[in-house]
């Protein structure tokens, strides 16, 4: 089983229980010692199952940002059978923030759009952690163009803090980028499936997210603001995050239950981050399944649906 | 997810005038300046004859300011004006007539922070006499008939919730299928309304995608922003017009200044997110003051074949 080296709070009884077994593995075992691994290997199921079973939304938050947690890059080698990363917007610069490339996935070749947040230091700071910049939605937008004019399924996968808040990213048309994006996909003539991965931050992930099906992992959030700027606003201090991430209602099964995403994608035990194989097998099942559905309508009807669909989000009373 | 209404809140407009004075201390232009010491300083004098302009701080005669559309005489700083003012303002006389006014907010989160999100809906309701932030319709502008939705900024900062999107979906579908002229002034500060949670941030998809399939129809959008578009409103329909106007040094972008600067903790540059800051980069066609307002949207539906 996976082991990071970054444990959060929530993990340390799961951990500690682990290192415990780990000790008495360390020696050989006698009947009664295996007996005792067996039954110590339950418990820590159970309370794995019993920890993330019962996260509260802030944890949740915790989970989707964990530093271990399976990212876009991850998803392209356990998921995908070749990915032929493009790069560039044609216009301003090639932002690493945002993956952008041809892939295969069961014999359907597909157009992979994703955020990245790198892994090493320098590849955070040089993806500003997962927070795009306009340059970057403008790449998306340039190979969606493309998928659609060779017919190539879009598949998105979404995990960002937000798009970034910067005097370049304002410069270059942030709030114009991420509109366009959105004007984009909402007719575009081949199906796209979006994922939400990790975080779903705001108008950031919005960009790269209407789609014909969108899916939410267990453990992600997507939310119109992320919980410290809404505790700064409403609580006027970031340390209500805890409050704000709670009022907002953006887990997966809210999600759902606002009829916002299609469905929700079961983690591993313990979180995605135990066990990124498993996880990307889940959503490799996700993505052939909706692919194979998704491509056997006609476009028209897809698009029509897929207008539909968000047509219909929203909650208001009428007289 | 339409429920029926149940209680009828009390629709009591105030006067229209400056008694609603958004609060536009964000604005670039307010770090500038004198400062009155001590307490805030008063924006306006509520009732009197006499105004403080947020722009220069000189102080105008009321009616004066009220003849140019809340303008500053002084130094052309556009003030705050409600969205029955702008209607106003823009529409030829008796011309102008709701669409969907019997759209109502609710509370889907149950959200609350220090104040319950159902209880701030009405007492926002009373303050400004708007049933939500946005108010759309149809009306003549010099005798062009055209499809209109405004945003006020002052209900709970102009911000788009679920009626603010579906309001302008439905312009939006409406102006499409009757080959209208689409006009939408934005006086959003608040982008995405956060007590709506995420169903707020779908109506920049909602309403994103409702422009697609107008502008696929052929139909002409003309977005003006104003003091302030910010947010989940300039990054959706404010920014998806066929024509951007805006008007003069108003903050218009996607992040806010304060969110920027304690991201990047580097002073912002003066000027930084204003209409001409925009305009410099490219991403506006032109600046037009509010007096020019009205005639210039009639040129520009005369030059697209309106």
């Amino acid at each position: 089983m996976a082991r990071g080296l970054h444990r959060l709070p929530l993990e340390k009884p799961i951990y500690e229980l682990e290192d415990k077994i780990a000790d008495l593995e360390t020696a050989p075992l006698g009947q009664q010692a295996q007996e005792e691994v067996q039954q110590l290997r339950r418990e820590c199921a159970d309370l794995q199952k019993q920890i993330f079973g019962n996260l509260d939304p802030w944890q949740t938050v915790e989970v989707a940002r964990h530093p271990n947690r399976p990212k876009t890059s991850d998803y392209l080698s356990l998921v995908f059978d070749e990915f032929v990363e493009l790069h560039g917007d044609k216009a301003f610069g090639d932002d690493p923030a945002m993956l952008t490339g041809f892939a295969k996935i069961d014999r359907h070749k597909v157009l992979v759009v994703g955020h990245q947040k790198g892994k090493t230091l320098a590849e955070k700071q040089a993806c500003h952690f997962g927070c795009a910049h306009p340059e970057g939605y403008r790449k998306a937008m340039g190979k969606m163009r493309l998928a659609a004019k060779y017919g190539l399924p879009v598949i998105c996968l979404i995990d960002t803090p937000g798009a970034y808040p910067g005097i370049g990213a304002e410069e270059r048309g942030q709030a114009q980028v991420i509109a366009e994006s959105m004007f984009l996909m909402a007719s575009l003539k081949v199906p796209i499936i979006c994922v939400v991965i990790g975080e779903g931050g705001s108008g950031g992930a919005l960009g790269i997210g209407v789609g014909d099906r969108v899916a939410v992992l267990e453990h992600a959030y997507y939310s119109v603001i992320s919980p410290e700027g809404c505790a700064g606003i409403l609580w006027k201090s970031a340390e209500f995050k805890a409050d704000a991430a709670r009022a907002l209602r953006m887990r997966a099964w809210d999600l759902k239950e606002f009829g916002v995403i299609d469905k929700v994608i079961d983690e591993p035990r313990g979180g995605a981050h135990r066990d990124p194989r498993l996880m990307a097998a889940r959503l490799k099942t996700f993505l052939e399944r909706t692919l194979k559905d998704l491509v056997s309508l006609p476009i028209e009807k897809l698009v029509e649906n897929r207008y539909d669909k968000f047509r219909r989000m929203g909650a208001f009373l009428e007289d | 997810m339409k429920q029926k209404q149940s209680t009828q809140t009390d629709h009591k407009p105030e006067s229209e005038s400056f008694r609603n004075q958004h609060d536009s201390s964000q604005h670039p232009s307010m770090t500038e300046g004198p400062r009155m010491p001590g307490p805030r300083p008063k924006r306006g004098v509520p009732e009197g004859l006499w105004l403080k302009c947020n722009g220069c701080r000189s102080t105008i005669y009321r009616k004066e300011a009220e003849e140019m559309l809340n303008v500053c005489p002084q130094c052309g700083f556009h003030w705050y004006v409600s969205a029955k003012q702008r209607i106003e303002q823009l529409f030829d006389p008796g011309t102008f007539e709701e669409w969907d006014g019997g759209l109502l907010p609710t509370d889907p989160l149950t959200f609350s922070d220090k104040k319950p999100y159902a209880k701030r809906i009405v007492s926002e309701q009373k303050r400004t006499g708007l049933s939500d932030a946005a108010l759309t319709g149809t009306g003549m502008i010099r005798a062009r008939r055209v499809a209109c939705g405004v945003t006020d900024s002052s209900f709970i900062m102009g911000s788009m919730g679920s009626v603010v999107g579906e309001r302008l979906a439905r312009l939006i579908e409406r102006a499409t299928t009757e080959s209208l002229p689409l006009i939408i002034i934005s006086a959003s500060g608040g982008g995405a309304r956060m007590h709506e949670g995420i169903l707020s941030l779908m109506q920049m998809a909602k309403v994103s995608a409702a422009l697609a399939r107008y502008s696929e129809s052929g139909g002409l959008f003309i977005s003006v922003l104003t003091n302030p578009t910010m947010g989940g409103v300039a990054a959706s329909f404010a920014s998806l017009g066929d024509l951007v106007f805006a008007e003069p040094r108003a903050l218009i972008g996607f992040a806010g200044p304060r969110t920027i600067k304690a991201t990047i903790r580097v002073e912002l540059p003066a000027g930084f997110q204003t209409s001409e800051f925009l305009l410099e980069h490219g991403f506006i066609d032109r600046i037009i003051s509010r007096q020019n307002l009205k005639s210039e949207i009639a040129r520009a539906i005369d030059y697209c074949g309106g």
